[in-house]
């Protein structure tokens, strides 16, 4: 019966004697904002910047695409950052450092496509700090001029300052409430940053309306805008069509044709609507969980 | 020559009333008694075109033979000579169309009920586990095996060669193993406990299996052939197709891939218990025709949709869907509405689907598929009001494995191209079979598509 031992991470190693997804490290980034590294080699050893893993965390679980921050080969592990907001994300929120992950799948997705471009302008909002990290790394070891530009809501939601700045030509930090940085959204210097000098690319990762607006900021400009879209997905391996998204007036599978697209032709209204699809059953599932957790107590 | 009997036996069912509101299984079985009685219809007539009707060859009437003498212990037996998976293949073969359709007693319409009788076979032999014989496992060849895909056709070509003697791995990207098994048929056709127990048999020959692993990305298929001697590609079915039509993409509008992902692997039909959900709607349109169709227009009504409909564009007699389940849905309180084809999809302001427009169709001269060509009828457009649609045209190939396979030849629809005989592929030491080679087809055809492959490697190994 090894299919049905998922338990733990000794019944794991039956399966794949390599790979154990214990997290080895646990990190709170951030008000809700937390840190996995997880042994996964396999995964570590092929990741790229801009593709994602599935995660289930146990027998009744959902499968959720969560983006990669980072990786270690030589460690053999992956960095996930996850923002606590349903169930899942809570329930994830709740393991601690040794628990092991019953499954995690991965690298999927097509890397991002990585060159010598000249300058380009990465933005990461909210969690999507993380995944930006690791395209501009890329970007930088590739030879480009990088200016990061990361935002949150308030100062209590930002995290990877410093990581951000290794691999800034140059970085622009922005809250919504001026707490902390320049007050105000990614966009407005997006658009200073157009204005003043020669932009090859842009790459932007974090919450669907921001990425709207990205490449709204970008257009008028004609500057190529890669956008890393993060739709609800079942599989995550080009099987259930889930996370389709309307692209140039072409369905296309974010799983596999994607995670990025060109942010010029994606129909943001689709992609945002298609994100709320279970907004009610997500409330459900996480009001029913609370009321038993408090019950626990 | 034995009497001819023409009453077929009946196998007991759920009442539809009942079953519509569970996902227990629909059929219900034969007892031992009704098995017998069944089998001892069989004339065993010395040309046995059931054998050949079979795309596995099983020993049809050696094992209704067994039966017959209450031998059931020889049933199992003689059937899993040829099957590693009965318990899948009594339940969804199309045994109408194949070994049934053969039947020598067809001609009278009263074929022996082979599907029925091989069901019960495996069924027995699950609930008797003590007095199955052990499979005979040849000498270790000291080869080893990649298998990519757990579903039938990797599970038989796997299972075929452990028996064979040679060391198989079979690799899956999914949590579960069984592929469509598992995540495609649902609980009332197939229980996923059935599909389990034979996952587990394959493993006890020694197969080992390898959960979360996507070949093509966390490995490729040329760093297994450096760790294997030979590999099977398994991959089956893709991308799901979809109408290309105005508002496919509007909230509400499943594949049936996604529909039924979420409530057969991911057990939907019991959120919140379980964590993934399902919408649940009043009036849902399932637009295809195929045993996939069934299947989720079944789930529709199970989880709570009041008015079911199964649009199709072409006829009833066109539909490729099995009798059976045709039937079943009928008796469910499915409604079908044939030539019927939607031309667009119509979104609320919250960008949800609250319509269909069709077209009301005809057939007109045999297409490619031989089969008559649906034309919309002019000015023929009508309005359906829905709350969700179930888009269930079949799958396009994954290019996951294609696309990351130097030397692996494809067909423009992107399926692999293969020897129809023995699955070998354009690329050295590499084998594939079932749907990622036919496309989206049955069970049965991957399971012998996998046998064939097997065989092909074996000799190949054992040349070598």
């Amino acid at each position: 019966m090894h299919q049905n031992e998922k338990s733990c991470s000794c019944s794991r190693e039956a399966i794949w004697p390599e790979c154990k997804f214990q997290i080895v490290r646990k990190e709170r980034l951030a008000q809700n904002i937390n840190l996995w590294e997880v042994t996964a080699p396999l995964i570590a050893e092929r990741a790229q910047a801009g593709q994602f893993v599935m995660v289930r965390i146990h027998e009744k679980g959902e499968r959720i695409p969560l983006t990669l921050a980072d990786w270690d080969k030589s460690k053999g592990t992956i960095t996930l950052v996850f923002m606590e907001i349903g169930k899942t994300t809570k329930q994830m929120g709740l393991l601690k450092e040794c628990d092991c992950v019953p499954d995690l799948i991965g690298p999927l997705g097509a890397p991002t496509h990585v060159e010598k471009f000249g300058t380009v302008v990465c933005v990461g909002g909210g969690v999507g700090v993380a995944p930006a990290f690791a395209v501009a790394r890329a970007m930088k070891s590739a030879g480009n001029k990088v200016i990061n530009i990361m935002g949150a809501r308030t100062k209590d939601l930002l995290f990877w300052e410093n990581k951000m700045r290794s691999v800034s030509d140059e970085l622009i930090v922005t809250t919504d409430d001026g707490s902390y940085g320049r007050k105000g959204v990614v966009t407005e210097p997006l658009k200073e940053v157009l204005e003043r000098e020669k932009v090859n690319l842009v790459f932007a990762v974090g919450p669907a309306i921001m990425m709207k607006f990205c490449a709204a900021t970008t257009k008028p400009f004609n500057v190529k805008t890669v956008v890393s879209l993060n739709p609800i997905m079942v599989d995550g391996t080009g099987m259930c069509g889930c996370c389709r998204v309307t692209v140039g007036g072409e369905t296309k599978f974010a799983c596999v044709h994607g995670p990025d697209f060109d942010g010029h032709l994606v129909d943001w209204n689709e992609f945002m609507a298609r994100q709320r699809i279970y907004l009610e059953e997500e409330k459900l599932s996480l009001q029913l969980w609370e009321n038993q957790m408090k019950g626990v107590q | 020559m034995a009497k001819l009997n023409l009453e077929r036996t009946h196998l007991p069912k759920q009442k539809p009333e009942e079953r519509v509101k569970n996902f227990n299984e629909v059929a219900l079985g034969f007892t031992e008694d009704l098995a017998v009685k069944e089998a001892e219809r069989c004339l065993q007539c010395p040309k046995h075109p059931c054998i050949d009707g079979c795309p596995v060859n099983n020993d049809i009437p050696g094992f209704i033979k067994a039966i017959k003498e209450r031998n059931f212990v020889e049933a199992v037996r003689v059937l899993k000579k040829t099957n590693a998976l009965p318990g899948i293949c009594g339940r969804v073969c199309p045994q109408e169309k194949q070994c049934e359709a053969v039947c020598t007693l067809a001609k009278k319409n009263a074929p022996i009920a082979i599907g029925a009788l091989e069901r019960f076979v495996a069924d027995w032999a699950r609930a008797h586990p003590d007095m199955v014989p052990k499979d005979e496992i040849a000498p270790p060849t000291g080869k080893k095996v990649a298998v990519v895909g757990s579903g039938p056709a990797g599970l038989t070509c796997a299972a075929d060669l452990a028996k064979m003697g040679h060391r198989v791995t079979i690799f899956d990207a999914l949590h579960y193993a069984g592929g469509v098994l598992m995540y495609g048929i649902p609980e009332f056709r197939l229980p996923k406990q059935i599909v389990q127990e034979e996952v587990d048999y394959v493993a006890s020959l020694g197969v080992e299996i390898r959960l979360d692993t996507v070949i093509g990305r966390m490995v490729t298929v040329d760093e297994l052939l450096q760790k294997y001697d030979a590999v099977f590609l398994g991959t089956g079915a893709g991308l799901p197709m979809f109408l290309n039509i105005p508002g496919e993409n509007l909230n509400g509008i499943y594949s049936a891939n996604e529909f039924l992902t979420r409530i057969n692997l991911m057990k939907a039909y019991l959120f919140p218990e379980y964590d993934t959900p399902v919408k649940k709607g009043k009036r849902v349109a399932v637009i295809g025709g195929g045993n996939v169709a069934m299947d989720a227009a079944r789930c529709a009504k199970r989880i709570g949709y009041e008015e079911v409909y199964v649009v199709y564009r072409r006829g009833k007699a066109e539909m490729p869907a099995r009798a059976e389940e045709v039937e079943n849905a009928e008796e469910e309180g499915i409604i079908f509405k044939f030539l019927t084809n939607p031309k667009r999809f119509i979104g609320d302001e919250k960008g949800w689907v609250k319509a269909m427009e069709c077209y009301e169709m005809m057939l007109g001269e045999p297409d490619a598929s031989g089969r008559r060509k649906p034309i919309p009828k002019p000015n023929s457009e009508f309005t359906m009001e829905v709350d969700a649609v179930i888009v269930a045209l079949g799958t396009s190939p994954n290019p996951l494995v294609s696309s990351t396979t130097p030397g692996l030849e494809t067909t423009k629809h992107g399926t692999l191209v293969t020897d129809e005989k023995t699955g070998k592929t354009k690329k050295d030491r590499v084998w594939a079979g079932g749907d990622a080679v036919t496309g989206s087809a049955t069970v049965i055809s991957a399971m012998g598509a996998g046998k064939r492959a097997a065989k092909d490697i074996d000799a190949w190994l054992r040349g070598r």
